[in-house]
């Protein structure tokens, strides 16, 4: 817990969130829009979150409680997220299902995949506290109740819905993991119910990926009551899936140490809120301004447009899975020419060029072929570039006639417009080559079908 | 992505639209290939939704289940289904080809040969999305243990007769598209995106709609535009105007459209089994047949955009030519194809539910061969890939400056020739490493890198012809040839000596034409062009107890147990 972020003892009594400073709240409530309420995280989304820590837009949207579906809408981008009904309606039956008697099944479950040599847990055992109470905090300081006895009392239990609190850069985030058992040497499980199908004991990897980095959020947020409790929470997780092609249970331990540890590590270096917030101009906020009727959005787009783009995004394609302002940054990322919207494995051998019109600026920068090398630049990912492009232009000539349909003739090597003798350095190379013009524009590329 | 890619992606947004990654098809595809758009129900696993199935582009064949959950209505699919597919797939089963093989005697132990079938031609299933390959498995692995009541009388919920079938084949085709360049069943973005790089991402490229706007866009309009609309414009109602290439639905279509028209089906299908009588059950199932037509009309009007996209990405494919060694490739499908026919015909069991050691090992053998091989024929048979290759250091062409003759210090002297290359090419040379190439008449001809050549060293003087000399160029247009001290490392261009060792014949002197003359180009390669794959493995039946020993048959066949209520 070294790298954690250390909060005031009192806050941590109890299990009760951290408070973030008075003035810190202030702040956000005056970005979020004085009369919107909180938008609530998820572990869904922190896991995102933390798939890429360096996004200080998500970051702060997420801290400050910003609704970035209804944000997305306003700007003119909506993501398509969305649940089928159907999927819905599935998950819920089979999770009641498998909670159906009493957690008899899922300790049951637990218990054979853990191969312990410990005794069965005995029917009509195992205890399920009542964990009602009022508000998320309420709800957490009462989980964190009933975990505690449940230990002191050494047997199986089984918290169905518990809530429990994680800071996340500076403000807490309440999450429901679907269930915990408590087993009776005074450990904890994290259970992760999913309605996709475990088929020959094996799952779509990619959804199990995405169910453990979930289920590492939870054990997180439990760790700090476990550790005031003198508990220990599980490194493995109860993935409980369907069988096959039937509505059975089935279930699989799922060891999460990485995904613990990854995602506590990108928690910790999530820039923290404050530091965001510090940078950011006075007066600046996502309100939406909605109107009486709760919908209508009265704030100009322009406005919004530009208080989003105050704040610096980190775009990678991945984040249109993951986040719902990622067709806004896309779009943005693709108008400043980016090369990250093409994939974060790109940026990785063009060295200090980060745009595409710099990128084809340094690779058609001189008149080269593939046996005449042009000269070296001094910067290795110009170099490599224009062999790219030169072998490129070399290859796609020796075969025009077998290149149909897509694109303009093949680029010849040398750019459209008599590229200048010097050759550009890396960071000379957007204002060597004559900006726009040197590229076929639009108009262009389209006549030529 | 290699560098050669990502700047294909560039100029594909310099240009909006995509560029070329391939100047020729490196997939077979078959004049005949059925087309499978399936959807499935959210959620569900093995639930299908609805399919467009069929080999002619103006008559796909609509199947639709209206109502998932019931287990009947998705037997019925399937065995319509199967009366598509198995047609299709038996149709290549009788056209065969003698090949000679070389099979172990089981009595003498020696290889001896034999004349064995391979069918002249094997069927191509084609669906629209890396996810529908996914799909095609799973709905192989959900039928192929079912039992008819044939199989079976005593089963619970028996099977129409063909399904078990059609699940097997479908698992067959599932497995062997796991191989690298397989063809038996593709997915129509995978296709697309092996030959052309678009100014998106590759997650992006999944949506075929959008991957064909990059390719093809509509009239006047740039491909990034149009793919934008292919992916995210809607109608007035919310829906979007290209559904997804499936088998997952859009949540939109789902909750506003097919979820009503479900219950109204299902309403309806309550009132007729509770009529009173007859006039009245008349009614009800008018209403019944109504409340079907709709779902079906639904759900076809989300396949039947993806049904022409997989069309029109086959006419951009079709107009590409075929890569020369495209046929040899595809020949390994015939016999998986043909294997798998006979292992029916033999009346073997489904395949089992996990491989055992052996087939597993044997299976990741084989991918790995297939992947080198795939690798080393896609750039022979391609220069755009032969490019990357050559960018990577991992092959080379120039021209040839030099030949001198020399022979091997043996007993019985071999031709030697040492070939001087001049190339601008960087491959990644040691003394003695080992270079292929491609002769005139097909063969692999190898070599080995002997060092390389100084300006005024050891291998003579140049040619006279040459323009260069060790003084440096004199035209400054040439640009600067060979070795400039300093800033290039010491030899890494300029010129290359190769050491020719085979592909010259048997005699003292070479074969006509198997040694290049200067002047010619050459392109060198550092990989092999027909890599082998690994030792062979003992029969499935000798596994060794270090790896589970033999596997247990009786398991793997069993059922899968079914319930009253199989869906949630």
């Amino acid at each position: 817990m070294a790298g954690r972020p250390a909060r005031q003892p009192e806050a941590a009594g109890a299990g009760r969130p951290p408070r973030p400073g008075k003035a810190l709240r202030q702040r956000l409530a005056e970005l979020r829009g004085p009369a919107t309420t909180p938008h609530p995280l998820d572990a869904r989304a922190l896991a995102a979150l933390a798939a890429n820590p360096g996004c200080r837009r998500r970051a702060l949207l997420d801290g400050a409680g910003v609704d970035k579906l209804a944000l997305a809408q306003a700007l003119g981008s909506p993501a398509a997220f969305g649940q089928s009904q159907f999927a819905h309606q599935r998950g819920n039956t089979f999770e009641a299902r498998v909670k159906a008697d009493g957690g008899q099944a899922l300790t049951r479950l637990l218990h054979e995949r853990l191969r312990d040599g410990s005794p069965a847990p005995e029917p009509g055992t195992t205890t399920v506290p009542d964990l009602t109470a009022a508000g998320p905090q309420g709800r957490t300081a009462r989980t964190a109740l009933a975990l505690r006895e449940a230990t002191a009392a050494g047997g199986w239990a089984l918290l169905d819905h518990p809530m429990v609190s994680l800071d996340i850069a500076g403000s807490p985030a309440f999450l429901e993991p679907d269930a915990v058992v408590v087993h009776p040497d005074g450990s904890w499980t994290v259970i992760e119910i999913k309605s996709f199908p475990m088929v020959d004991g094996s799952a779509d990897p990619a959804k199990v990926g995405a169910a453990a980095r979930q289920a590492a959020v939870y054990a997180l947020a439990l760790d700090r009551v476990a550790a005031l409790a003198g508990a220990r929470v599980r490194h493995e997780v109860l993935l409980v899936c369907p069988k096959d092609f039937s509505n059975l249970p089935t279930a699989e331990l799922v060891d999460v140490r990485k995904q613990l540890a990854v995602t506590r590590r990108q928690l910790t270096r999530l820039t923290r809120i404050e530091e965001i917030a510090a940078t950011l101009p006075d007066g600046l906020t996502f309100d939406l301004r909605l109107a009486d009727d709760g919908r209508t959005v009265t704030r100009p787009v322009e406005e919004l447009r530009a208080a989003v783009d105050a704040v610096d995004a980190a775009y990678a394609p991945e984040c249109l899975s993951a986040c719902e302002l990622a067709v806004h940054c896309r779009a943005r990322c693709r108008a400043a020419g980016g090369v990250e919207s093409l994939g974060r494995g790109v940026r990785g051998e063009l060295g200090g060029l980060t745009t595409v019109e710099a990128v084809l600026a340094a690779a058609l920068g001189e008149a080269a072929d593939a046996d005449r090398p042009a000269p070296p630049t001094g910067d290795p990912a110009v170099d490599a570039l224009r062999r790219a492009a030169a072998l490129r232009a070399e290859a796609l000539r020796a075969a025009p006639a077998a290149v149909p349909a897509a694109g303009p003739a093949p680029a010849p090597g040398p750019a459209p417009e008599p590229a200048p003798a010097a050759v550009p350095g890396p960071a000379a190379g957007p204002a060597a080559v004559p900006g726009p013009a040197a590229v076929p524009g639009p108009a262009q590329g389209a006549a030529c079908r | 992505m290699s560098l050669i890619t990502a700047l294909a992606r560039m100029e594909a947004v310099r240009d909006r639209r995509a560029r070329p990654v391939a100047t020729v098809r490196h997939r077979h595809l078959s004049d005949r290939p059925l087309v499978f758009v399936p959807l499935t129900t959210a959620g569900e696993a093995g639930a299908p939704l609805g399919a467009l199935v069929g080999t002619e582009r103006d008559a796909p064949r609509l199947l639709v289940v209206a109502q998932p959950r019931d287990r009947d209505l998705r037997f019925a699919f399937l065995a319509e289904l199967a009366e598509v597919v198995l047609p299709y797939v038996d149709s290549y089963a009788d056209d065969v080809d003698l090949e000679e093989r070389k099979e172990t005697d089981p009595e003498t132990g020696k290889k001896v040969p034999v004349q064995v079938e391979l069918c002249a031609d094997a069927p191509q299933l084609l669906v629209p999305s890396g996810a529908g390959v996914e799909f095609v498995r799973l709905l192989g692995r959900s039928m192929r243990f079912r039992r008819t009541a044939e199989q079976d009388p005593e089963t619970p919920f028996p099977a129409p007769a063909r399904v078990p079938l059609l699940g097997r084949w479908l698992t067959h085709y599932g497995e062997r598209s796991r191989v690298p360049g397989s063809c038996l069943l593709q997915a129509m973005t995978d296709l697309l995106t092996r030959h052309w790089a678009t100014g998106q991402s590759h997650l992006e490229d999944q949506h075929l709609g959008a991957l064909l706007a990059w390719i093809d866009p509509p009239d006047g309009m740039p491909g990034d535009e149009a793919a934008l609309r292919a992916e995210s414009e809607r109608d007035a109602g919310g829906q979007l105007l290209c559904p997804p290439a499936g088998p997952a639905t859009d949540p939109a279509f789902d909750n506003k459209l097919l979820a009503p028209a479900m219950a109204r089906y299902d309403a309806a299908r309550m009132a007729v089994a509770g009529a009173e009588d007859g006039a009245r059950a008349e009614r009800h199932l008018a209403e019944l047949h109504r409340a079907e037509a709709e779902i079906r009309e639904l759900i076809a009007s989300q396949m039947r955009p993806t049904w022409d996209a997989v069309w029109r990405g086959l006419d951009l494919l079709r107009a590409l030519p075929e890569g020369a060694r495209v046929a040899e490739r595809w020949k390994r499908d015939r016999w998986s194809y043909t294997g798998h026919r006979d292992r029916v015909r033999a009346g073997e069991p489904p395949q089992p539910r996990v491989d055992d050691a052996v087939t597993a090992a044997q299976k990741l053998a084989a991918r790995e061969t297939a992947q080198a091989q795939l690798e080393a024929q896609e750039a022979l048979d391609d220069p755009l890939v032969m490019a990357g290759r050559r960018l990577a250091g991992e092959a080379f062409a120039g021209e040839v400056a030099e030949v001198v003759m020399a022979w091997s210090e043996t007993k019985v002297p071999r031709p030697r020739p040492l070939v001087t290359v001049r190339t601008g090419d960087r491959p990644h040379l040691a003394e003695g490493v080992k270079l292929y190439r491609v002769l005139p008449d097909g063969r692999t001809q190898t070599g080995e890198f002997a060092g390389y050549a100084e300006p005024d060293g050891p291998d003579g003087p140049a040619d006279p012809s040459e323009p260069d000399g060790p003084a440096g160029p004199a035209d400054p247009d040439e640009g600067a040839e060979p070795a400039r001290p300093g800033d290039v490392p010491e030899g890494a261009e300029g010129a290359l000596v190769v050491r020719l060792t085979g592909g010259m014949g048997r005699g003292k002197t070479p074969e006509q034409g198997s040694v290049p003359e200067p002047g010619d180009r050459v392109c060198w390669t550092l990989f092999e062009h027909a890599p082998r794959g690994g030792p062979e493995l003992p029969d499935p039946e000798a596994t060794p107890w270090t790896h589970g020993g033999p596997p247990e048959a009786a398991v793997a066949q069993a059922p899968d147990p079914v319930t009253e209520e199989d869906l949630l």
